[in-house]
């Protein structure tokens, strides 16, 4: 390993891309995908790459390696690694390279690597391979990084298997894999996308570390512009396969030059303009001292108790694990707990959902994170929006059509163009809009929103968060936000409810659980949502470092 | 229906050709009095005849005459096989989708009771029980139905899983549809590709089955025709040079083939398996 980091100067071209077209195959056609690409890579420095879902990011990022997925194909253009151009190198030539001199972390630490085999074993799996390090030496190195990636029990925490560390722990051993022969470039595929904000920091703090130590060119893709801000020096903005605009990270987001950069830049500012007065009528919903588990022995939720009023939205924040998800299930009867009273408009619910009458199961609906999901694929939008109307209300024949039409309007899509669709035909953002057209389609009280924008684009994110509060303003009913994201809490929520390993730990109007003195635990999480600027990372580090905010708390053991 | 016309446009040769040979069997068993010559348990000859002008394919045993018979024998062993296949389906289909809808002890029950059956070779079980119940055609159905809808509840079981766990099977439960609505509408047509394709299959298997069964005296009684125990009745003239009685077998083949062409195809179809270029 030490012989080959003398060559490794900063600033030495590493990857020279020219002219990229690539197609993807759709239905038996092929579209283009990359229309014309140019990006240029020296030694430590990284480039962003950003854009929302189909704009290309990771097609280009896989491209660098010469790689393209099955039922993608490279049509034009020159990636040349090293003064090399692997378009016209072999396939064995190239399978040389990955793992070797270039690697890959993915989104999915947890499905990247191997659930049979430990950790250590995996680090050195690629090395060893390419003849690059012994099996021993591998060993020791792993241990070097697991050091310097700061995860606890370097010594040791290799010897354990993928499902006996955290989250953030997983990412943070692919990146040290992905370390171990020292490669020229690295790939990040929204390495942190799917870690909580408490974790991202740390897996964010781990990536700048090792690029800046190593000298390493990286390519970092992802759809947040607040993280890509932190770690690297150039940002590619990326839309429908095109560069948008390409500039150092300081100055685009100082000075954005094209529109949809700004669009992107003002993304999360979006704040509902009057907050719900609070008043003391009888709650709507009322959860006294809930306490719930899954099988026996494990408590997910311990003496939860929480009331929502008419006309509020009531955001319940809380990372993976928190038992926020669970608090929903148990609400709509999926999970009947086993202490604890639900009391809905001053009627105690059945605790099962099959001891609860047509008329309660009405006036409590819910929206799904996955809109992919919770729509049936062989139903058309008239079936999936029409069931709730017969089922609960008795509508028939023209009058359930001439409602439908009337919901879709109200959640902004055209009748004419979308009724006879099926959600295969849907973007992600209508999708999510028929969910909404659905829930409201029963004419409830009460609408359970379950992460309902995190699997969207943040553009359309905020179109649904948009949508939600008119239909607030309009129909007077209340939302129950589960989420992870502050932004999304600051956004449209008028109480909150801060949630940790099952308990409520903070909870009241929005405004004062936002601002200090807080809970422990919520400072951590709003001190961890990345910010657009370029510092925040560093500052907050060095503030934690020095003991100013929080760092960690006791009773989260998996930090 | 022009989707359905390009749909099928983009089949490969060995699913058309298979489409083909099925359209030209169910053709011949729709019409079969038409086609035939002569009638179906009718003597026309002397026993053993050879292939000439009036008897196209020479007699049999008893003096019928083939080429009749085995046109007989399409309709016969075809509708036989696929009546049982449909129930087998209905059966084991509603069962195995009960079973991934409701969990708990109904999936413990019927799963631990289709072990128990699937334990016993299949051609024995059913040899002996078409000794209990004796061998008329009802019977036959309802028990080679049965003896097949365990596999096909373990596919329908599977399939299910993986469909109960999606959110807008939740999202009904919620609305509190009750059991047969789920099944009906959210799981069954979302499960349809594997199950058709299992279809074609199962309806192989079945249709040798009752084949094999025929053969061993157990099958389709005469002197309804039928394939299998054709085969069986004629086989001493293979002794003597004469190919006749594999005519019949021929014909099982054949269509076994062309199923399983069709199927082929739908299965890469459906399956989403794309080639790698």
């Amino acid at each position: 390993m030490s012989t080959k980091n003398k060559t490794r100067e900063k600033g030495e071209l590493v990857l020279r891309m020219r002219g990229l077209r690539m197609e993807g195959q759709a239905d038996g056609e092929w579209h283009e995908i990359v229309k014309g690409i140019d990006l240029d890579l020296h030694r430590g420095e990284v480039v962003g790459l950003i854009g929302e879902s189909g704009a290309g990011k990771s097609t280009i990022g896989l491209a660098s390696m010469g790689f393209a997925r099955p039922g993608c194909r490279i049509t034009a253009g020159s990636i040349e690694f090293d003064g090399t151009d692997l378009m016209q190198q072999s396939e064995d030539y190239k399978r040389n390279l990955r793992g070797g001199r270039i690697s890959y972390v993915a989104q999915s630490a947890a499905a990247s690597f191997n659930p049979a085999h430990k950790l250590i074993d995996q680090f050195g799996e690629a090395a060893v391979q390419h003849g690059v390090l012994t099996k021993a030496e591998a060993d020791r190195d792993a241990k070097d990084l697991y050091k310097r990636l700061e995860l606890p029990n370097p010594d040791t925490i290799g010897y354990r298997y993928p499902h006996q560390v955290s989250g953030g722990q997983l990412q943070r051993a692919m990146v040290a894999m992905a370390m171990a022969c020292k490669p020229d470039l690295i790939i990040f595929d929204e390495p942190t996308t799917a870690l909580d904000v408490t974790t991202q920091i740390e897996v964010l703090a781990a990536v700048k570390d090792i690029v800046t130590t190593f000298n390493t060119a990286a390519i970092y893709i992802t759809h947040d512009l607040a993280v890509v801000a932190q770690v690297a020096d150039k940002i590619m903005v990326l839309r429908h396969g095109n560069m948008i605009e390409l500039g150092e990270t300081r100055s685009m987001i100082a000075k954005p030059k094209e529109d949809y950069t700004r669009e992107l830049l003002a993304v999360r500012t979006y704040k509902k303009e009057e907050f719900a007065e609070a008043n003391d009528d009888a709650p709507i919903l009322k959860v006294s001292n809930i306490t719930a588990s899954y099988g026996k022995g494990i408590t997910v939720l311990d003496d939860v108790s929480m009331e929502i009023h008419r006309g509020h939205t009531v955001a319940v924040v809380g990372e993976s694990g928190s038992g926020k998800s669970t608090l929903a299930r148990v609400i709509t009867g999926l999970l009947p707990p086993s202490q604890g009273s639900i009391e809905f408009e001053g009627e105690i619910l059945p605790s099962a959902l099959k001891n609860r009458n047509k008329d309660q199961l009405r006036r409590l609906q819910m929206i799904y994170q996955m809109p992919d999901t919770a729509l049936n694929p062989r139903q058309r939008v008239r079936d999936v929006i029409g069931r709730p109307l017969s089922f609960y209300l008795g509508m028939q024949g023209q009058e359930k059509e001439t409602r439908i039409r009337e919901l879709l309007t109200l959640i902004e899509l055209d009748p004419d163009h979308f009724i006879d669709r099926f959600p295969g035909e849907l973007s992600g953002g209508q999708k999510q809009r028929i969910c909404i057209a659905r829930a409201l389609a029963a004419e409830p009280e009460l609408i359970i929103c379950d992460e309902v924008t995190s699997a969207l684009d943040q553009l359309v994110a905020e179109e649904i968060l948009k949508l939600l509060q008119r239909l607030q303003n309009e129909l007077h009913v209340s939302y129950m936000f589960i989420t992870h994201d502050i932004a999304t809490v600051k956004a449209i929520s008028d109480e909150m409810v801060v949630m940790l390993q099952g308990k409520i730990v903070e909870q009241g109007e929005k405004d004062v659980v936002l601002t200090p003195p807080q809970h422990e635990y919520t400072e951590l999480l709003l001190s961890s949502v990345p910010e657009m600027d370029p510092d925040w990372l560093d500052d907050l580090l060095a503030r934690r470092a020095a003991g100013e905010v929080v760092s960690t708390i006791a009773s989260k053991p998996n930090a | 229906m022009t989707r359905f016309l390009k749909f099928m446009q983009s089949a490969p040769w060995s699913a058309r050709f298979g489409m083909f040979v099925i359209a030209v069997y169910v053709f011949v068993a729709f019409f079969v009095p038409v086609l035939a010559p002569f009638g179906e348990t009718e003597l026309v000859g002397s026993s053993y005849q050879g292939w000439d002008s009036t008897y196209w394919l020479g007699t049999d045993s008893l003096g019928r005459d083939m080429f009749t018979r085995i046109l007989y024998g399409a309709r016969n062993t075809i509708g036989i096989a696929f009546v049982t296949t449909c129930l087998a389906f209905l059966l084991g289909g509603l069962l195995g989708f009960m079973s991934a809808t409701l969990g708990g002890w109904v999936d413990q029950l019927l799963g631990r009771f289709v072990d128990v059956i699937m334990a016993i070779p299949s051609l024995i079980f059913a040899l002996l029980l078409l000794t209990i119940f004796g061998t008329s055609v009802p019977v036959l159905i309802i028990i080679i139905a049965v003896l097949d809808s365990t596999r096909v509840y373990r596919l329908a079981r599977a399939v299910g899983m993986n469909i109960t766990v999606m959110e807008y099977v939740e999202a009904a439960k919620l609305r509190g549809e009750g059991l047969w609505w789920i099944i009906r509408r959210e799981i069954l047509p979302n499960a349809m590709p594997p199950m058709v394709a299992e279809f074609g299959l199962r309806f192989c298997f079945v249709f040798l089955f009752i084949s094999a069964l025929s053969f061993l005296g157990l099958g389709i009684k005469p002197p309804i025709a039928d394939w299998g125990s054709m085969v069986k009745e004629n086989a001493a003239l293979i002794s003597y040079g004469d190919i006749t009685p594999l005519l019949p077998a021929g014909a099982i083949a054949l269509l076994t083939v062309a199923v399983n062409f069709v199927v082929d195809w739908f299965l890469h179809k459906t399956s989403g398996l794309r080639d790698e270029h």
